[in-house]
Formats: structure tokens, C-alpha cells, sequence
């Protein structure tokens, strides 16, 4: 079972409509015992970061997806979903995140209109399996005003440009996150899905 | 480098898509679901659904057209028409909305933008401004009418698109009144002045009637995204050949 972890600042629908149009299940929960039993998680996201780990810590839920990631197990996290792994998010005045990824979640630069939203190409840093299928430079939505900056560049594996270089996919191990909506990026979009639930599977059965 | 995003625009009354009497001729159904599919599949960057009539017992039935336009439609959906609570929003946006366009009740009661975007974020809140040229003044000025059109409210438009970014909206859907329905172009002035003032994009909206005109609002009118209704629904041409048109002459485009 897949499941897409509703704390509230999430478009749960949209997700859940992308991955019933794939053929699969998935279940929308916000039960700590219920995520735990999943084959796979999905933490999408829109709002603030802020409010999404207020939400987050009083739902139990931060606790359960820091031991799921630390586990190892098959996590895709989607904008607000990528930047609460980070350590701090400048957003709401430096507020704690899960720590999950060491480094810091900024506000885009003055200047630029702010938020960044609409379709921008994700370059692709190195070949992972979750973009087989689409070609680099393809577009995704984007919709945030704030970006992630990991310690470790090494985990970023989708790049765009909006003034700066912006961080728009991380892959570590079985954890996934992108910084755009792949549920609103059309055929490609789906595309990240469909790959994330075959990369879970295949780490359901190794 | 950010695209320019081309948006369809389905303005719905009891249900079904309005706006031009030859369209049942050349689409197979007004019906706001199919079309909006339709619309995703020639490329649309985002969807734009405004409830025309808004009247309550409508309400819901706009719900279910969100809710089952949002099962097939991966691009961003913005639903506009008569909203004026929290719990308006509220519910479109758990319908499957991703943003909401509030136009009447912003301007009559600016808390609710406040509110919304601090609840539920300001990426999800569009205020919708119509304007209307005023004066025949060297330095071109625009005003705020509300209710559809319908009433003069004395605001300058620039003003009021300012003040609506401070309030939390994250972008301005903007509609020239005079422009609206002549398929004679968009109101480029207009667009300007508001694309320099705010820091939020801007979609411009409001007489498209060909694809330069689509070019003219991006480039010299300085938006962000276009609206258009009548062309795609008239057919004058499709939205994947509206962006052809503008790739190949420079603008960045999502293809």
C-alpha cells in the first residue's frame, strides 16, 4: 500500500488523482500506525514550511517519517514535502525542520518575482532511474518562494535556473524529493510517480 | 528559464461552458470537464474555470465540475465566481482547485485575502482585478470595477493590485473591461503598469483575438500568462499551435 500522508497543508487530492490515474491505490492518512504499515510514503505539500511541522509534530507524524527514512524505506516528498527534511527553513523566521538532510531552506532572492511559479526545466545532474523516461531539460511546475540548500551537493539531482541555481530534485538512497509538483506537471509529472512506485516495489521485493 | 504559461479559460453558468454561440459546432459539448481534458491535452500550462451565474445552489454543482475536472487534468486548475468566505475557499480548493480567484469580495473585504492566504498560503490566492480605463490624461489610468463589471468602486487599479499583493494574494489575474470580448487585443498599458508595479506574476486577460495578440501581452505587456477564451474555444487556432507560434518567435514556452 501506498500512502500519501495527510497533515494538512497538503493537495492530497491532486496526488491521490495522479496515482489512481496510474493504476495503483493509494491510501490518504494521517495515522502514524497506518504510514508505518505502507510499502511507500508520498509527502506532498503546499503552504508553509512552518505550518507544515507545527502540523506535523502534532500529529505524531515527524517522528514516524524521520525513523521511515531512517529505515531506509521508499519516501517521495513533494515542495513543502522536500523542504521539511532540511535542518532549518528560513521561512517563519528560521523554524526547525526534521533534520533529516543537513542544510538550510532559503527565500529566493530579491529581485526575482517571487513566487517562483509556472513551467521550468529540471536539468538533470547525474542519471537516476526516477527520471528514465524523460528527457533533461524537461518542464515541471513549480510553485514556491522558498529553496532548499543541502550541505551535501552531491544529493542534488535535478537542477533549474530562476536568477540562481535552484535545487529542484534530491535523491538519497530511497528517499526522493522534488521542489516542483509533479501532479500538476502533466504526462511528465506523472512520469516521477510511476517511476517512484516502480523503484518502491522493486525495494518491496529485493 | 521560467516559461510563459498560455491558459484556457471556461466561463461556466448552470453547469456548462458559455461564451460563444458557434462553440457547440465546433467542439463536440460545452461541457466544462471535457474541455477542460481537451484543453490539457493540447498543452495547456493551467486551467482557469470562473463561475459566471454563482449563485448558491449552483455552488455545489461547481464543486463536483472541480472535483471531476481535477481527476484527469494534471496542470494547475484556478476557480473563480462569487467566492466571499473562508469556507468558500476552503472548499474548492479540498474539491481539487489549486488556486482560487477572488475579485468582488477582495476588494469589498480585504481581510479575506489576508485570511486565506494565511491559512491556506498565497500561492493558492489569485485576486482577480477588471479594470477600465479612465481619462483621457497623458499618464493612462485604470479603475477597479466589481460585481462582474458591473459597479465603479473610485480605486486605481495599480493602487489596488499593490495592495492586493501586500494583503497575500501570490498572483493578479487582470482583465481589461474594455478590452473584453473584442478580440481586438489586450489592453497592453494596462498590463505593463500593472507587471511593473507588483512582485507576484500577473496573467493578463481580456481580448485576445489572435495568437500576436497572446505574444504582444507577454512581451510588451510584460504578464506572465495569458488568458484567452474565445480563440481556443472559436477555434482560430489551438493552444499547442498558439505556442508553437510563440516559441518560434522567441518566447519561452512550455512545448
Amino acid at each position: 500500500m501506498i500512502a500519501i500522508v495527510d497533515y494538512g497543508a497538503g493537495n492530497v487530492r491532486s496526488v491521490s488523482n495522479a496515482i489512481a490515474k496510474l493504476g495503483h491505490q493509494a491510501t490518504v492518512t494521517s495515522e502514524p500506525g497506518e504510514v508505518a504499515n505502507a510499502k511507500a510514503i508520498i509527502v506532498p505539500g503546499v503552504g508553509s514550511a512552518a505550518d507544515a511541522m507545527a502540523n506535523l509534530r502534532a500529529l505524531k507524524l515527524a517522528e514516524s517519517i524521520k525513523q521511515w527514512i531512517a529505515e531506509g524505506r521508499p519516501f517521495l516528498g513533494v515542495c513543502i514535502g522536500l523542504q521539511i527534511l532540511l535542518t532549518v527553513s528560513e521561512e517563519g523566521g528560521w523554524c526547525e525542520c526534521l533534520g533529516i538532510i543537513p542544510g538550510r531552506v532559503r527565500r529566493l532572492p530579491r529581485g526575482l518575482k517571487v513566487p517562483h511559479m509556472g513551467w521550468n526545466q529540471v536539468k538533470q545532474k547525474v542519471s537516476h532511474p526516477v527520471f528514465d523516461g524523460i528527457p533533461d531539460g524537461a518542464s515541471f511546475y513549480f510553485l514556491h518562494s522558498y529553496y532548499v540548500e543541502p550541505a551535501d551537493r552531491s544529493l542534488v539531482i535535478g537542477e533549474t535556473e530562476y536568477g540562481i541555481p535552484v535545487c529542484s530534485v534530491i535523491a538519497a538512497g530511497n528517499l526522493i524529493a522534488t521542489q516542483f509538483h509533479p501532479e500538476k506537471s502533466g504526462e511528465t509529472g506523472l512520469k516521477i510517480y510511476e517511476n517512484f512506485i516502480r523503484l518502491a516495489t522493486a525495494h518491496i521485493y529485493q | 528559464m521560467l516559461a510563459k504559461r498560455i491558459i484556457p479559460c471556461l466561463d461556466v453558468a448552470g453547469g456548462r461552458v458559455v461564451k460563444g454561440t458557434s462553440f457547440v459546432q465546433l467542439r463536440d459539448s460545452g461541457d466544462p470537464v471535457e474541455l477542460a481534458h481537451l484543453y490539457y491535452q493540447e498543452g495547456a500550462d493551467e486551467v482557469v474555470m470562473l463561475d459566471i451565474t454563482a449563485t448558491a445552489e449552483e455552488r455545489h454543482t461547481v464543486t463536483d465540475i472541480v472535483e471531476n475536472i481535477s481527476e484527469n487534468v494534471f496542470v494547475p486548475l484556478a476557480v473563480g465566481g462569487g467566492i466571499r468566505s473562508i469556507d468558500d475557499v476552503r472548499r474548492l480548493l479540498l474539491s481539487g482547485a489549486d488556486k482560487v480567484c477572488i475579485n468582488t469580495a477582495a476588494l469589498l473585504n480585504p481581510t479575506l485575502v489576508s485570511k486565506s492566504a494565511d491559512k491556506f498560503g498565497s500561492q493558492s490566492i489569485v485576486v482577480a482585478i477588471d479594470a477600465k480605463r479612465i481619462g483621457r490624461a497623458k499618464q493612462a489610468q485604470w479603475e477597479v470595477y466589481i460585481c462582474a463589471g458591473q459597479r465603479a468602486t473610485g480605486t486605481e487599479a495599480t493602487a489596488w493590485a499593490k495592495r492586493a499583493v501586500e494583503l497575500g494574494a501570490g498572483e493578479i489575474l487582470l482583465t481589461s473591461i474594455d478590452a473584453d470580448g473584442h478580440r481586438a487585443g489586450y489592453d497592453i498599458e494596462l498590463t505593463r503598469a500593472v507587471s511593473e508595479t507588483v512582485t507576484v506574476p500577473v496573467i493578463a486577460s481580456g481580448g485576445a483575438g489572435s495568437m500576436e495578440d497572446l505574444r504582444r501581452a507577454l512581451v510588451s505587456g510584460k504578464a506572465d500568462a495569458v488568458i484567452a477564451a474565445s480563440i481556443f474555444h472559436y477555434g482560430i487556432c489551438s493552444i499547442l499551435e498558439a505556442k508553437e507560434y510563440l516559441a518560434k518567435r522567441g518566447v519561452a514556452i512550455r512545448i
